[in-house]
């Protein structure tokens, strides 16, 4: 039934003209209210766009959704409440910050994780590389006989 | 008939292709000149094939020649010509074939210039380049083929999506392309080193300089997109960290790390190996972003699944050339040697940490990207990661780089002096103080985080002329002198210093941009106004016209600031009967570094629209910091360094040594 309702909607984006986003009806007259729902919406997806918040878009779905945050504020909902009944009506997938739990953990420690690692491994390379270059130059090659001769070659070659 | 030539000659490209793939390359291994010789004809008849082909599409969509499916469905006799010509790319064949012309151009590019390149790496560069186009040459002529004819040829084609019918998006794809492609030439640069199991100083001065054409691309690519979708979309968002945004964003991210760590190559002969993988990894962010954007794997991973047949071909492209690549480089990146050392601190050791910093920035925005898609597919929990979490994870990283920017350049090679480059930046960061405390006063207070933002972005600026300022002597000699000393500066410094420059100014745009940006939203009738800052708009109402093949509603504002006129808006939407779809047109007013945005809602009943306006000071300058970092880059291309020195010398010894 919600899958039917998704399509119809989504249908009705299709035919209708694009609309702006927020609506003049829908702005709270209570300013503060308003800033919130603002501010609520842009961290709400629109679930039949891609990849756009409840504020952007301008499909009709997200209209429903904004004028449910600020009907919920108006109720004097915090803004967790509000968070919290939307993800408890449509899942986490409605929120475009995703909540740290053991399913996003990986995708929230990942950055540092490998910032991290990354300069662990430089700094183990600079030191083995120091160390290296103290024992000598066991490392430093000998040029090849053909490169010998190349190198010379090119000394000849020089206008004296 | 000229459908079927273009498809024959598509096919013959693809036999060009595969003979390329292979004789140069075994030619190479038996050091077999005549075999390696025939790379470079091949690779420009390669070229003229493909060239054909494509020219073969546009005459047919140009002549809206119905009777080709691919002309049918994403086109319209009443468009006008230059959509009709830029319709060939806006839809997936024709960008796939424009993808394809991007490839072998570049190939062609390699062996009309690379005459003065050792001749077994050539021989192999082509070789590389050429096992690309036969995979996108077979994906085309298997999945995607754009000549394929309609036994019952209708009378008038679908359109072209409105949404594309915009000049913006009509250059957007082949800048963007001239970039994901133009990185192939690093790719097959690395993947030929690998071949040959060496690499030297000479091969990172070969790289660079097709590196930078490839990044020009890609910035002035991204940078148009982002403007297209400013002025297209209508809520004045100028990135989304849209999967397709960051399919685009993540080989920028690490070709910039590419052209800082070749650096290091070029000078010292360190970081060989890093840079390679880097150049393989590049290559493979922008096969990743075509399969991301090509398969349709973004809007569901269902729909992906309901029609495989060109995901999965893509699919087993990147594994193929990816997974190839990583396997050969780890076979042979142990024989290539190290060489240059360097203290932690110097000027190596800070395009590590750069290189370090983007590198994680590139993976936080991969794995920001991907991991709803994996979540999905394993455990079918369906999440999303959008812009409060790249903003949280991908803005700190950048932050800690930006800071560093300016140190770089300043460091010596081998061992820099931090404490004497500090002193140095002390001008710079003394203008970036005074900045950020004006800002402080003047927004009275407030988050603390927007002056220093605003202080970063200019000590990034100021920090990236102080190297121009020393060396020119500008406030110590007189001007004449220092204008002299400035010709007589190696114009990759230049370089440097504009591409860093630009990186300010974007940054200081997107500051102004997102926090001093003002919206109205309103509901005007006709005769009413509506103020921002200290601009007035009087709506003076509506006319409806008809365009070539749209009916057009326009609203007319005129502007006044203090009663003055500025200038008139007019923002609009357009119908599409051929498609049953609409679009809104922007209105933008620019003044000086600022603009006045636009656009329209609803009309209603009663004579009255609704009207969103706002007005977004600096914001100019996000996308013109990314045309002076383009700038710089092509000040840095057009270096002396980069056109002489050891490439020359191997062309001296061709001419000495007659045919083998």
């Amino acid at each position: 039934m919600r899958l039917l309702l998704i399509a119809l909607l989504l249908a009705m984006s299709f035919a209708a003209p694009a609309v702006v986003a927020v609506q003049p009806d829908e702005v709270l007259s209570d300013a503060a209210l308003e800033v919130r729902a603002r501010a609520l919406s842009k961290e709400l997806r629109c679930m039949v766009c891609q990849n756009q918040s409840i504020d952007d878009s301008d499909a009709p779905l997200a209209r429903d959704l904004r004028i449910l945050v600020r009907e919920r504020l108006q109720a004097g909902d915090s803004d967790r409440e509000v968070i919290d009944f939307l993800v408890a009506r449509y899942g986490e997938f409605v929120l475009l910050n995703p909540r740290f739990s053991g399913h996003t953990a990986l995708l929230w420690v990942a950055p540092a994780a490998l910032l991290l690692i990354g300069g662990v491994v430089l700094f183990v390379l600079a030191r083995r590389r120091r160390k290296g270059s103290e024992t000598g130059s066991a490392e430093q090659v000998k040029l090849t006989s053909a490169e010998q001769a190349r190198l010379s070659e090119i000394l000849d070659q020089r206008p004296s | 008939m000229i459908a079927e030539l273009g498809h024959y000659a598509l096919v013959l490209a693809l036999g060009l292709a595969l003979f390329q793939a292979c004789v140069p390359i075994l030619g190479a291994r038996r050091n077999d000149a005549s075999l390696m010789a025939v790379a470079e004809p091949t690779a420009i008849a390669q070229f003229g094939f493909v060239a054909f082909a494509f020219a073969a599409l546009t005459i047919c969509y140009v002549r809206s020649d119905f009777s080709v499916v691919n002309v049918f469905e994403n086109s319209h006799s009443a468009k006008p010509l230059i959509y009709k010509i830029t319709g060939v790319w806006g839809n997936h064949e024709g960008s796939m074939l424009l993808w394809v012309l991007i490839l072998t151009t570049f190939g062609a590019l390699v062996a009309l210039f690379g005459g003065n390149l050792p001749a077994r790496l050539r021989a192999n560069v082509l070789g590389v380049q050429s096992w690309i186009a036969v995979a996108f040459d077979l994906f085309i002529l298997v999945t995607s083929n754009p000549f394929l004819r309609i036994s019952d040829p209708p009378f008038e084609g679908r359109d072209l999506n409105p949404i594309l019918q915009d000049p913006g998006l009509a250059i957007h794809p082949p800048l963007l392309y001239l970039g994901y492609v133009g990185l192939s030439i690093s790719f097959s640069f690395a993947i030929a080193a690998l071949i040959e199991g060496r690499i030297d100083a000479a091969w990172a001065r070969w790289v660079r300089p097709w590196t930078l054409l490839a990044w020009m691309f890609l910035t002035l690519g991204i940078a148009m997109g982002s403007y297209w979708a400013y002025y297209t979309l209508g809520w004045g968002g100028w990135w989304f960290w849209d999967p397709v945004e960051n399919a685009s964003f993540m080989p920028w991210l690490a070709a910039t790390a590419l052209l800082h760590s070749a650096l290091v190559m070029e000078k010292r002969d360190a970081l060989k190996v890093w840079t390679i993988l880097l150049a393989i990894l590049a290559f493979s962010l922008s096969l990743i972003g075509t399969f991301l954007v090509r398969s349709g794997v973004l809007t569901s991973v269902h729909a992906f699944a309901n029609d495989p047949a060109r995901g999965v071909f893509i699919l087993a492209i990147l594994v193929l050339f990816i997974g190839g690549a990583l396997a050969l480089f780890a076979l042979r990146a142990p024989m290539l040697k190290q060489g240059g050392l360097f203290a932690p601190i110097s000027r190596e050791g800070a395009l590590v940490l750069n290189n370090l910093f983007l590198v994680s920035a590139c993976a936080t925005v991969f794995i920001g990207t991907l991991y709803p898609l994996a979540l999905e597919a394993i455990t079918a929990e369906k999440i999303s990661v959008g812009a409060p979490f790249f903003n949280g994870t991908f803005g700190p990283l950048f932050v800690v780089l930006l800071v560093a920017v300016p140190f770089g350049p300043l460091l010596a090679w081998k061992r820099g002096d931090l404490a004497g480059v500090a002193q140095r930046l002390a001008g710079a960061a003394g203008i970036a103080g005074i900045a950020a405390a004006v800002v402080f006063a003047m927004e009275g207070g407030g988050p603390i985080l927007m002056p220093f933002a605003i202080g970063l972005a200019l000590f990034v600026m100021t920090g990236a002329l102080t190297e121009i300022v020393e060396r020119t002597g500008l406030l110590r000699v007189p001007f004449a002198t220092a204008l002299l000393r400035a010709k007589g500066l190696p114009r990759s410094s230049w370089g440097a210093a504009f591409a860093h420059f630009g990186l300010g100014v974007t940054l200081l745009g997107v500051i102004g941009e997102t926090q001093w940006s003002l919206e109205r939203i309103a509901e005007l009738k006709p005769g009413q106004s509506i103020s921002i800052r200290r601009y007035d708009l009087s709506f003076d109402g509506v006319t409806s016209h008809q365009g070539p093949n749209y009916r057009e509603l326009a609203a007319h504002f005129t502007v006044r600031r203090h009663g003055d006129l500025v200038g008139v808006m007019e923002p609009a939407k357009r119908s599409y009967p051929s498609r049953g779809t609409a679009t809104t047109q922007t209105a933008l007013l620019t003044r000086g570094l600022a603009q006045l945005y636009l656009s329209l809602g609803e009309p209603n009943a009663d004579g009255s629209i609704a009207v969103r306006l706002y007005y977004k000071p600096l914001v100019l300058l996000i996308w013109l910091g990314a045309v002076v970092m383009v700038i710089g880059g092509a000040l840095s291309l057009s270096d002396r360094r980069l056109r002489v020195g050891a490439p020359k010398t191997a062309r001296s010894k061709a001419a000495l040594t007659p045919a083998e």
